[in-house]
């Protein structure tokens, strides 16, 4: 009985494990310290300490910080490039940006040494026209030369590729010919997009991250195999949709943001069952807060992101907006007086001054401690016995009471002021550059520490509610038994619309539907059904900003029916006049790029399976605490979260613990426990 | 809470910490909404753009958004300035009203900056100005996109629109967008950042109402003062940790465009106790051509370069009490209307070159050595063969100066700007070019215990039948950014295009007007990089042999300024 599906998202502190079972209707969770630098162990032991037998199991899908480590602390591979004669410092110049706006301090080196980066003589032009043939020669020797300084991948990265891949293509075969592993990639396979530094920077860190992340996958895949599992291995993409393992291999790039991503689609998934499809969300971590918007259920995509200064990454990502407030963030007062939070952070290692680990200056943990708002006896992750309260009060004194002339307490609520207003302001902007109203979304914390700061969002965006899900803390490994199969293709087109040649443009969108139905039928999971939606970015020549002109194009038994350039054109026009509100007389329509996505809908499941199961308000009720809110001590009732029963109200103060998490309800607010239990807090007077 | 102290005045700490974050970030939502509404993309993309509140009676600068140009961010309060001036002549400001102008003798910078500048209404009492700033793309003059470097006055850099009412108590006065729309080239564009501009303007009134009516007007009213105060504090503390003395740089500019004669750009900076005196006096006179500035535009440049020294300091006035700027009557630094003033990139690059070199002197730490000092605005225009024209431009990057924590960047954008440059394969997919290199330049930067970064070579064919002209502005082609603390000076900006009888140089080096190329001809930039900083004997081996190893300084080079250091890596 394969009725088991798992989810296993690896953060930098723990790994979080998510099983599902689909038989009994049940769910499970569990929390283990993440494993270094090989996190498989941590993986493995996770699944094991809540499943026996892994053939009940028929889908394990793994959310990864593994490429992002690999690309934040440059421990990828030694890799080598080939590229087009007079090209060789793309990756080194960028697009001509600087770090920081003020300072004009700092410096960038690319993944690859620039003595590692050889040019061949070969060119493609714009249109496509080859100029000069691709030096077979050249490319042998190039490649020999790199597999002696001993590079472990290869990327090939010719001019304007994306308008024709075949000197990209011959190059390639040269190269595998040769080449001792199966580490060889071209620009054009990995993204046929025009802009050669955002396509070479993605196939440089790819083929970095190749020879680490495909070992790692496959000492996973062997793990689970030897254990008995004959199930589906799946990864999640940053696109927030799951690959299969081989995929991952290839394109380890698109795990990019696999962990966060799944915490936005599981966050979505909750919210929409709730009745409240329109949210905001937040994950406070030590050093971050990450904050990602969804408007109608649907989350953002953003097609680029730069994992640091010059990795730009190309590929369809869950857009996530990172501001330097977490709980590990440093509270601090500046020459001129002001109350400053971050950007240092004693992140979870030494962490707050209150976990006693060597770190002696003030974090909003630490706030949150002295306030009574964090249980210092029962810390959350088990690895502490209790926390320091003294010392936390003492620094908070220290180096923010005294400065501002205020008492410790008075200096601790300082510090929760000044970092929910920059949160609530993460809040409005991610809505604000979007074009909506904040005050229409929920706020949904989830991670350990957001479900603090509910109320003091609500209260300073000016949003009705918050939504804390049943298990805040696992959300990204729910995220994963949630997610989708998605694949996204680009191919640019760059063409005029009148007269542009729509077979083209159908073999293209034919060959996407092709590729991606093929992944699909291959994957050993059932889909309840196919998506398939086609974009095209397109634009008024002489303009550089595009607008994503979805197509009407039907998909019938793996057919696309070709568009007409007449529903272009209206696709266009409806698109362009709702961005910018007019459209441009006598002006020309140009399709630069298509994007396909091919989507396998995953079965749903209920989330109520999740839902509490009887319980009493009483029972659940563990005794009462001192809380400081505003300027005075509350009395305020501690309930074990989990064993509320659905439909509880529980009016503020309060504060709802469960093993991972808190939540806080201050007084005024009320916590209501939903059908799914959730926790929805609300104004007590609604 | 209670927010003031009735006794003081004094605004209680955490309130200001929070209302500083409130109102930076509705200049930061000013500035979003204009870039997502903005048609054009030297807005839209490159950010070419400012928002801020203002103060009601001096103009000075209070809050600004973190997203816009950094010359901005000195340059707007002199454009609020400016209509106050106006407002207060005609003596009838109401709440709705929208001034609108682009006059750069007023509010600095060049003709393409349209300002948009309104009052902010509380209860019927003024309260503070909004403005906003763009680029917009073509505002008329005789050459398309206004970058022309053969102008000897004004009027034909641009039309000239002095501070008018755009909207008179709520009401859009549209006489004056007729007009505005029949002096461009691009109405359509024109109208859409107008637009995005009123969008902004009208989203920073709602956030204000919204911040006023939670916290009065008293309160934000003491914030606003208080934040001024408090970076006042931050600069005179800065000041006060540097040594008292007086430091001189001069620099130049290699030509007017018009006259091949150098231009001298002079600074005495002087540090005593808690204040600074940057001094110009010994600058060169007004010329010309189009390299002079208005006087709005050199004290923002100071404030630019004294940001980039300290670059935690607050964007707001407060900064620049304890400074004093002197520029001289008669200097380029200082031309009257009607003088050009399209090339003012140069002039300020210049001017932050000089601040730079001076302060270094005071404090080596904080100071980084020059950039490549020039935006390098390169202009290739033709006929395709289906006889449609086209005008390849854009500004070209080069490297920065070293700092005592690291070499400088290689290939960066210039100081006063944030803007990207387009892919290269953009600009090959909509004009008759190929690009043969576009590449790190080798032995480019000025060499130094951390050297600078590398400077960059473009060079351009032309594919087409027609042929093309180019046309480039630029700098740093007869005088070398400077190192610093005994670092290097950089590599010169050398342009060169080919003729039948092989390459050559322009006469005025960094400038050229209407270059004729044929099919299969190129051009050539190569671009300086930065500055050394510090000893080039104190330069890690492991360093200059990687860089020698990776082909970016020659051995010859090596050999030259490293000597004994890279012997030793050897």
């Amino acid at each position: 009985m394969s009725s088991k599906m798992i989810g296993v998202d690896v953060g930098g502190t723990f790994t979080d494990i998510f099983v599902l079972d689909e038989a009994t209707g049940t769910a499970q969770v569990a929390k283990v310290p993440t494993t270094r630098p090989d996190q498989s162990g941590g993986f493995l032991s996770g699944i094991s300490s809540r499943v026996s037998d892994l053939s009940e199991v028929s889908v394990v899908v793994h959310g990864t910080t593994a490429g992002t480590n690999a690309l934040l602390e440059r421990k990828g591979a030694r890799i080598g490039v080939i590229t087009t004669m007079g090209l060789r410092d793309v990756l080194e110049m960028r697009r001509r940006d600087r770090p920081r706006t003020w300072g004009l301090r700092g410096d960038f080196e690319p993944v690859v040494d620039r003595a590692l980066r050889l040019e061949v003589p070969e060119r493609t032009l714009a249109d496509g026209t080859i100029r000069t043939p691709v030096d077979l020669d050249a490319v042998r020797s190039a490649a020999k030369q790199l597999i002696d300084d001993g590079c472990l991948a290869c990327a090939i990265l010719f001019a304007n590729s994306y308008a024709n891949a075949e000197n990209e293509a011959l190059a390639v075969k040269a190269v595998r010919d040769i080449w001792p592993n199966a580490h060889v990639s071209c620009s054009s396979e990995i993204l046929p997009e025009i802009r050669e530094f955002e396509r070479f920077s993605t196939t440089a860190l790819n083929a970095y991250l190749q020879p680490e992340v495909s070992g790692y996958l496959a000492r996973l895949e062997t793990a689970l195999t030897s254990d008995g599992f004959t199930g589906e291995f799946m990864i999640v993409q940053s696109n927030g949709g799951v690959m299969d393992v081989d995929t991952a291999a290839s394109y380890p790039i698109r795990t990019a943001l696999s962990g966060p991503a799944a915490g936005v689609i599981a966050a979505g998934y909750i919210a929409e069952a709730a009745g409240f499809p329109d949210v905001i969300t937040g994950d406070m971590g030590g050093t971050s807060f990450d904050v990602s918007l969804i408007a109608k259920g649907k989350s953002m995509l953003s097609p680029q992101t730069s994992i640091d200064f010059g990795m730009v990454v190309r590929s369809p990502m869950i857009e996530i907006t990172t501001i330097g407030a977490g709980g590990g963030s440093i509270a601090w007062v500046d020459k001129g007086g002001l109350l400053n939070i971050g950007p240092e952070s004693a992140g979870s290692t030494p962490g707050p001054v209150a976990y006693g680990m060597g770190n002696t200056r003030p974090t909003v943990t630490d706030a949150n401690v002295v306030l009574g708002r964090i249980d210092p006896d029962n810390p959350i992750g088990g690895k502490l016995t209790r926390l320091d309260v003294e010392a936390a009060s003492a620094a908070i004194l220290e180096h923010v009471g005294k400065p501002l002339n205020l008492d410790a307490l008075q200096a601790a609520e300082a510090i929760l002021r000044v970092a929910n207003s920059r949160m609530a302001g993460a809040l409005r902007l991610v809505s604000i550059e979007k074009g909506f109203d904040p005050k229409r979304f929920a706020f949904m914390p989830f991670g350990g520490g957001g479900a603090l700061h509910a109320g003091a969002m609500m209260a300073d965006v000016g949003l009705a509610r918050a939504i804390v899900p049943r298990y805040p803390g696992v959300t990204s490994a729910m995220g994963c038994v949630i997610a989708d199969m998605r694949q996204d293709f680009v191919q640019t087109i760059n063409a005029m619309l009148t007269g542009m040649d729509t077979a083209h443009l159908t073999g293209f969108m034919q060959a996407h539907v092709d590729a991606g139905n093929a992944t699909l039928n291959h994957a050993k999971t059932t889909f309840e059904g196919i998506e398939t939606t086609f974009v095209l970015d397109m634009a008024y020549l002489g303009q550089t900003h595009t607008v994503s002109v979805p197509l009407p194009v039907t998909v019938t038994d793996g057919h696309v029916t070709p568009p007409s350039e007449d529903e272009i054109t209206q696709a266009f026009d409806k698109e362009y006049k709702s961005t910018y509100g007019r459209l441009l007389q006598n002006g020309t329509r140009r399709v630069i790029n298509l994007r396909s996505a091919v989507t396998g809908k995953r079965p749903r499941f209920d989330l109520s399976t999740l839902a509490p199961k009887g319980g009493t308000v009483e029972a659940a009720r563990k005794g009462t605490r001192q809380v400081h809110f505003a300027d005075a001590w509350h009395e305020t009732t501690i309930y074990n979260r989990l064993d509320l029963p659905i439909g509880a109200e529980i009016p503020g103060p309060a504060i709802l613990e469960q093993p991972d998490t808190t939540v806080l309800i201050e007084p005024g607010l009320k916590g209501i426990v939903d059908t799914f239990g959730n926790t929805l807090i609300e104004r007590a007077d609604t | 809470m209670s927010s003031t102290d009735p006794n003081t005045g004094n605004i209680d700490p955490i309130t200001l910490a929070v209302l500083a974050g409130r109102m930076e970030q509705i200049a930061d939502e000013m500035d979003a909404t204009l870039f997502r509404a903005a048609f054009n993309p030297i807005i839209a993309e490159a950010h070419d753009a400012s928002h801020g509140l203002y103060h009601a009676v001096s103009g000075d600068t209070l809050v600004q958004g973190k997203s816009g140009l950094p010359i901005f961010v000195g340059v707007m309060s002199f454009a609020v300035k400016a209509v106050i001036d106006k407002a207060a002549e005609n003596g009838d400001l109401e709440d709705g009203d929208i001034y609108i102008f682009n006059d750069a003798h007023l509010g600095g910078t060049h003709l393409s900056d349209m300002r948009l500048v309104r009052p902010y209404f509380h209860d019927g009492k003024l309260f503070c100005y909004l403005a906003s700033v763009g680029h917009w793309h073509d505002v008329g003059g005789a050459v398309p996109g206004n970058y022309n470097p053969a102008a000897t006055d004004a009027f034909q850099e641009a039309f000239i629109l002095p501070p008018v009412r755009l909207a008179k108590a709520g009401t859009i006065q549209t006489d004056i967008i007729d007009i505005l729309m029949r002096n461009t080239r691009l109405p359509q564009s024109a109208q859409g950042d107008l637009n995005g501009q009123l969008g902004a303007l009208d989203l920073g009134v709602k956030r204000m109402d919204e911040l006023l009516a939670e916290y009065g007007p008293d309160t934000v009213r003491s914030a606003l003062d208080a934040l001024q105060d408090r970076a006042e504090t931050l600069m005179r503390s800065e000041l006060t940790d540097l040594p008292d003395g007086r430091w001189e740089a001069t620099d130049y500019l290699d030509n007017d465009g018009i006259t091949d004669v150098p231009l001298a750009i002079k600074v005495a900076l002087e540090i005593k106790g808690d204040t600074m005196t940057l001094d110009f006096t010994g600058t060169a006179d007004r010329c010309a051509g189009p390299v002079n500035i208005a006087l709005p535009t050199a004290v923002a440049t100071a404030y630019v370069a004294i940001k980039h020294i300290f670059p935690t300091l607050p964007a707001n006035a407060g900064v620049m009490r304890p400074i004093t700027v002197n520029i001289p009557d008669g200097s380029l630094l200082s031309a009257p209307f009607p003088a050009p003033v399209g090339g003012y990139t140069e002039t300020i690059l210049r001017m932050i070159d000089v601040i730079f070199a001076a302060a270094s002197q005071a404090a080596p730490e904080r100071v980084v050595a020059n950039a490549y000092g020039t935006i390098n605005a390169l202009s290739i225009s033709g006929k395709r063969d289906n006889g449609q024209p086209w005008v390849m431009f854009s500004f070209y990057g080069g490297g920065h100066g070293g700092s005592i924590e690291s070499d400088g960047l290689n290939h960066g954008n210039a100081p006063i700007s944030t803007a990207t440059i387009p892919p290269m394969e953009i600009l090959e997919a909509a004009y008759p070019v190929m690009f043969k290199q576009w590449a790190l330049r080798p032995d480019s930067a000025g060499a130094g215990m951390h050297r600078g970064g590398m400077g960059a070579t473009y060079e351009i064919e032309v594919l087409e039948g027609n042929g093309a002209k180019a046309f480039l502005f630029g700098e740093r082609g007869r005088y070398a950014p400077t190192g610093v603390q005994g670092g290097g000076n950089a590599a010169l900006n050398v342009f060169s295009y080919e003729q039948d009888d092989g390459w050559h140089t322009p006469p005025m080096a960094s400038k050229m007007v209407g270059i004729s190329l044929k099919q299969g001809q190129s051009v050539r930039l190569d671009t300086p990089g930065g500055g050394g900083y510090g000893d080039p004997a104190q330069r890690a081996p492991s360093a200059i042999a990687r860089d020698v190893a990776g082909g970016l300084i020659t051995p010859e080079n090596a050999t030259k300024t490293y000597g004994p250091a890279w012997e030793n890596a050897q």
